[in-house]
């Protein structure tokens, strides 16, 4: 087991490597140098040349001890991203943006996961019929509709037209009056392609020998179907959910974006918006870091609950 | 090969391809949607071959459908509606009628929808293009040869499949946007298409790595190789035209991803800056709606309702009659 995991560990390092050198090609090589946009239209050759100077532009790419690439390669590893290009560092503001975003996408998460395992074994239930038929239609539909007009016709029904809910974020507010619409929004726009999923991980249950004993035992509808069944479809869930756990604490950039929730994919769009390569760059390592974390720790759970997985 | 033997009273052999297609056509639902998409890419190419200049010049034509930025009524006219305007050349009052209304410039929302057919179609199609492009022969090599060339392709699309994909996106959508490779300046639609193409080909290129795998010891393959084929041969003549319907059935599924990918990217002012586009038109109606204007944002998204909704009941048709083993339902 020991060797098991310091075996995946070693094999991470070439991951984060390769996540690092392809950053590095984005944003330095590809992005090039930046010096010109951060000084301003009107700056004179001097500051521009202080500015190249500062931010290590002037050094050679590859192939040094002091290159921009092993410049690279320190502050990933040591997490000092810098500051952004409205000089607050970096670190506080994604520090700032994880709670808002974890405050949006958790309930989210957890609710569009009730509704679509929910509904998906009651359509597994009534598989064939006209409900089945029509769920699935409506799935597909569901799944057509573009992200962006979900979100901006529930806030402007919802929250202008009805005005259930605040238009914006509050900050002086209790932040689940805020996050409200947008988790909402974000369940019923996410719920076509998720049931869909659910429903043919219930249907390969559903068909199986041990179900029609229960039912032969007598047992009620919802027994079978809430007890026997869904246990033995957890583990594709949980599959499911714990690779989507790291992504979580991204945000949803559109919603964030629509309701003006400050949080990481709001620090996202707002560093596209001003083409702040430094925090794309920090984001995009912590996350990379991050699900190549929680692909190790998955593996390990496997490990340790399915004694057929060989440590070799 | 076998047209040639085969008895009045046999009965015809059908391949595979013909026997797919052959139940393909029976479902008249994903008929009927496939014909949607051919219309789709029809106006599409309509548009982009009636806009350039050289067809302008050769037939003398200028039609009015793709001439999207004439202003063609007031600011904001309603829908189905007769409205009196006066063009600002002119004197005299045109009496003019719209289907989609217009916009806040007076532009007809109808030929922005149309011409934004074309930048969606040409954006998915060209990463379609690019992200198969890269996928395949990867994919291919990898499963093949195994080694340290699979070992370096693995280690690389692990890397990319590690970032989460629309950071992924959108990293590459900044950097690329502006900048000069071989003296062309990446800007538009290119940037929008070379952002998605180089970044989605990752599951694809996995996919075609473990059936490459699965069938390099298949029969065929050691019977070629017994008659002295090369492995280039090998792989690009017997063993990819085996995985040839994946692809097909990968492509249509992701090309309704890539419609929607691209007016995501538009709307974060990252894809076609000055030309119409579905995404742009949405974001427009972040602040008309407040005003009740509603036409611009329901013509986008019907026009991206209608060929999702095609393609993604097309695409299921195609995996099923494609591939049995695949079948959900």
């Amino acid at each position: 087991m020991t060797a098991f995991i310091i075996r995946r560990l070693i094999y991470m390092i070439p991951i984060v490597f390769g996540v690092l050198l392809v950053t590095f090609v984005l944003f330095t090589v590809v992005g090039g140098d930046i010096s010109q946009q951060i000084a301003g239209k009107n700056a004179d050759q001097q500051t521009i040349d202080e500015i190249r100077h500062e931010y290590g532009f002037d050094k050679p790419l590859f192939l040094s001890w002091d290159s921009q690439f092993i410049d690279h390669f320190k502050r990933a590893v040591t997490f000092d991203f810098g500051r952004a290009m409205d000089r607050e560092r970096i670190s506080e503001k994604i520090r700032r943006g994880v709670g808002p975003s974890l405050m949006l996408t958790g309930p989210m998460f957890c609710g569009e996961l009730i509704v679509a395992v929910s509904l998906a074994l009651i359509i597994a239930f009534v598989r064939g019929t006209v409900w089945d038929v029509s769920a699935v239609v409506i799935c597909v539909a569901g799944m057509s509709i573009p992200y962006l007009s979900f979100i901006i016709f529930g806030q402007y029904f919802f929250a202008y037209k009805l005005d259930w809910f605040p238009i914006i974020y509050l900050p002086e507010e209790p932040m689940i009056k805020s996050v409200g619409l947008p988790i909402v929004i974000g369940i019923i726009a996410g719920l076509g392609a998720e049931l869909r999923f659910y429903r043919t991980i219930m249907l390969d249950e559903i068909r199986n020998d041990y179900v029609r004993t229960a039912f032969a035992k007598g047992l009620s509808t919802s027994r079978v179907l809430f007890k026997h069944v869904l246990k033995n479809a957890m583990i594709p869930i949980i599959t499911n959910v714990v690779l989507a756990l790291p992504t979580l604490i991204l945000g949803s950039f559109l919603l964030e974006r629509f309701f003006g929730i400050p949080g990481l994919g709001y620090l996202m769009i707002e560093a596209i918006g001003s083409r702040d390569f430094f925090i794309i760059n920090a984001m995009t390592f912590i996350f990379s870091l991050l699900i190549v974390v929680f692909t190790l720790l998955t593996d390990i759970c496997y490990a340790l609950v399915d004694p057929r997985i060989s440590f070799k | 090969m076998s047209e040639t033997t085969t008895q009045q009273n046999e009965p015809v052999s059908r391949g595979y391809w013909s026997d797919a297609f052959r139940r393909l056509r029976r479902r008249k639902l994903a008929m009927v949607c496939f014909i949607i998409v051919l219309i789709y890419a029809a106006m599409a190419a309509f548009v982009g071959i009636v806009e350039t200049e050289t067809f302008k010049k050769i037939f003398k034509l200028d039609v009015p459908i793709v001439r999207w930025n004439e202003q063609v009524g007031p600011s904001y006219q309603k829908p189905m509606a007769q409205y009196d305007f006066k063009p600002e050349q002119s004197e005299t009052k045109v009496k003019g009628w719209s289907l989609f209304g217009t916009d806040f410039l007076g532009e007809s929302t109808l030929r922005k929808t149309l011409y934004g057919v074309k930048t969606s179609m040409l954006v998915a199609f060209c990463a379609s293009i690019i992200s198969i492009g890269i996928g395949v022969p990867l994919g291919a090599l990898a499963g093949y040869y195994r080694g340290w060339v699979d070992e370096t392709i693995v280690w690389f699309y692990t890397t990319l499949g590690t970032i989460p994909y629309i950071l992924l996106l959108m990293a590459f959508a900044v950097a690329l946007r502006g900048r000069e490779f071989f003296g062309v300046e990446i800007r538009g639609a290119p940037a929008v298409y070379l952002a998605i193409g180089l970044t989605s080909w990752v599951g694809l290129c996995r996919l075609i790595r473990g059936e490459i795998i699965k069938r390099k010891e298949s029969e065929y393959v050691l019977a070629a190789r017994a008659m002295g084929c090369s492995d280039f041969r090998i792989l690009f003549s017997h063993l990819l035209p085996n995985v040839f319907h994946i692809i097909l059935i990968n492509f249509s599924l992701r090309f309704v991803s890539f419609i929607h990918a691209e007016v995501i990217l538009s709307f974060l002012g990252l894809g076609e800056n000055d030309k119409p586009s579905w995404g742009a038109m949405i974001d427009a109606a972040r602040t008309e709606l407040a005003r009740d204007v509603w036409w611009e944002m329901a013509a986008a998204t019907a026009a991206i309702f209608l060929i999702s909704l095609a393609l993604n009941i097309f695409s299921d048709a195609l995996r099923d009659c494609l591939d049995p083993k695949l079948r959900i339902d």
